[in-house]
């Protein structure tokens, strides 16, 4: 037996038991696999969880450490609603600067993937991976539920409230929409189907501000935009610039994109009279009823979901981290790349710099010198999911991370030279 | 680090950047089930088109995507006979371990040497900058430390034999 020293350039030198030739071979594997753990993939810890930050721009929200994968928020956002990748649904009600776990609404078998916090009516709709859709209403203080049979065969993947709040739309993987109203001879919520043409998953909706369109992105590398006019309880829409004949189920418009790239976001401007989608290309496209489609391929990495801050101004955010501001002329010819809104702040100062307590603290903990992948700089640490509507040029963003931010579009404006809402 | 090898990595680690953005994506097929879609491969319309980055002939990555999973595998350089009975021995013993590694896979896809699946369960509970540099690290070790086992290797035969002809 003898000791055998091996250093392994830059790495810690390691002292080992070297114990004969037969062995040779696997002391080399043993030693190259406790190299490798140094490095390997491990399942990260942040801290405790609910912590805020917050500066006069952003707010940022812990939830722990799970993915949030949707969020809504109440009508005068002191509650939030989400869904930390399991079947459950939490709501939080802000007290000073923490937020409280106030309920848990467990009723999903599967996955939650869907959420919509209703203002007006103040209900809440959750739709998940088991294929059912629940509609909450709040009675004495509990959250009871009504299940909604959308008549799907896959899991639902995307829910949302048409704006007079009488009627939902539930996207799925079995290629469909299910346009849900309440019938009130029987109680009971009705769904209707619209199937033609999608020919994949759907994965994001929004609708209209007349409540009767409705638009959809699908995986089928398209964007669509039916009506979801129902007879039984709407009154007869006027004409917009998507169409005057609207049937339900009727194609409006239907928007191809440039390169393959499912549309991970759909959403309306303000008026409706615009369409933004965001696709896997890493490409915004910009629609006008009745016109071509307008797009920018991004350098940047593939957007998740996209918002209108004004009638000229939308905001997309994805697997950057970074919520992006785009603007649009009046003419609705051309996308404009702005700037990224989550800049790190410029000084630099004593944190950022190399000490040399950091560098033992890292030959400590990996056995490296250098730090392998420097951190992430944004606010949000992995991928933002989805972003929404929170005020009037403020906007929030839920992401794999465990974090909501919430974004304030004006104050940012005046701290980022280049950024400009128009 | 030889000059071909770095832009090399360098065009792997752009590559996998992009590649791995993943989401959580529901079976169109089968209900209930997830399941990654760059290994079931029934839906054309959720797989990306596949890319090889090749350093030679011999030394060459292979990236799969889909909506929700990415599959690489790397072919490593194998020279001689040597080279590949070690390559090989190293494979077999990481692979039969690949529950430790959480992203190998048990067997690597034709052609290739080893392969990683890569799912967005994987991306959401670790980083996905680590997870590149996991990879790249990799990379760059199997090719050291493979060349290493063999200087180590021929020294050992270079002993052996002048302890064996001492004695005639």
């Amino acid at each position: 037996m003898q000791y055998l020293e091996i250093s392994n350039t830059g790495r810690r030198t390691t002292k080992a038991i070297y114990l004969g030739e037969a062995d040779h071979l696997s002391f080399k594997i043993c030693h190259f696999i406790f190299v490798l753990t140094d490095q390997s993939p491990r399942i990260f810890h942040q801290q405790k969880t609910s912590s805020t930050t917050s500066s006069n721009m952003t707010d940022v929200f812990n939830f722990g450490v799970k993915p949030i994968v949707c969020h809504a928020w109440n009508h005068d956002r002191t509650q939030v609603a989400l869904s930390p990748n399991n079947n459950d649904v939490q709501i939080y009600e802000k007290s000073g600067r923490k937020w409280n776990l106030i309920h848990t609404l467990s009723e999903h078998t599967l996955n939650v993937t869907g959420i919509d916090w209703a203002p007006k009516t103040n209900r809440i709709v959750t739709c998940g991976a088991d294929r059912n859709a629940y509609v909450w209403q709040l009675k004495d203080g509990v959250w009871c539920q009504e299940l909604v049979i959308l008549r799907i065969n896959r899991a639902a993947t995307c829910v949302r409230w048409s704006p007079e709040e009488d009627k939902f739309a539930v996207g799925s993987s079995s290629r469909m929409i299910s346009v849900c109203y309440f019938e009130a001879d029987n109680n009971w919520w009705v769904s209707k189907h619209i199937k033609k043409p999608i020919r994949s998953t759907i994965v994001s909706l929004d609708w209209h501000p007349n409540n009767v369109l409705l638009a959809a992105g699908c995986c089928d590398y398209k964007a669509y935009v039916f009506s979801a006019y129902i007879r039984e309880i709407n009154p007869k829409p006027g004409p917009t610039v998507w169409g005057k004949k609207m049937t339900f189920g009727m194609l409006m418009q239907e928007f191809a994109m440039p390169c393959t790239g499912w549309v991970h976001g759909v959403a309306f401007s303000p008026s409706g009279d615009r369409l933004a989608m965001v696709s896997h290309g890493s490409i915004v496209s910009v629609a006008a009823g009745g016109k071509e489609l307008v797009s920018l391929r991004t350098e940047h990495l593939p957007f998740n979901s996209c918002l209108w801050l004004t009638e000229q101004s939308m905001v997309a955010g994805g697997h950057d981290c970074n919520p992006m501001l785009f603007n649009v002329d009046g003419g609705c010819d051309s996308v404009k790349f702005v700037c990224k809104m989550d800049q790190p702040p410029k000084d630099g100062g004593a944190g950022r710099t190399v000490s040399a307590m950091s560098m033992f603290k890292m030959m400590d903990k990996k056995g490296a010198v250098e730090a392998t992948g420097t951190e992430v700089e944004t606010k949000h640490k992995n991928a933002i999911i989805q972003i929404r509507q929170f005020a009037v040029n403020k906007f929030s963003t839920c992401g794999k991370d465990g974090n909501v931010v919430v974004w304030d579009g004006k104050s940012l404006e005046s701290a980022i030279a280049e950024m400009k809402i128009v | 680090m030889s000059t071909t090898l770095r832009p090399y990595l360098n065009a792997v680690r752009a590559t996998l950047n992009a590649a791995m953005c993943l989401e959580n994506f529901n079976s169109q097929i089968v209900e209930r089930h997830v399941k990654p879609e760059v290994e079931v491969k029934t839906s054309k319309e959720l797989l990306l088109t596949p890319l090889v980055i090749a350093r030679n002939d011999k030394e060459k990555v292979l990236i799969e995507s889909s909506i929700n999973s990415i599959r690489m595998s790397i072919a490593v350089k194998q020279a001689d006979e040597i080279e590949q009975i070690l390559c090989q021995k190293f494979m077999r013993f990481m692979m039969m371990r690949a529950e430790n590694f959480v992203v190998l896979r048990r067997k690597p896809v034709e052609g290739y040497d080893i392969s990683f699946l890569i799912t967005n369960f994987h991306t959401e509970q670790m980083l996905k900058h680590k997870l590149v540099d996991f990879v790249i690290h990799f990379m760059e070790e199997i090719d050291k430390e493979i060349s290493e086992m063999k200087l180590a290797v021929n020294a050992r035969a270079r002993i052996v034999a002048e302890e064996f002809l001492k004695r005639f």
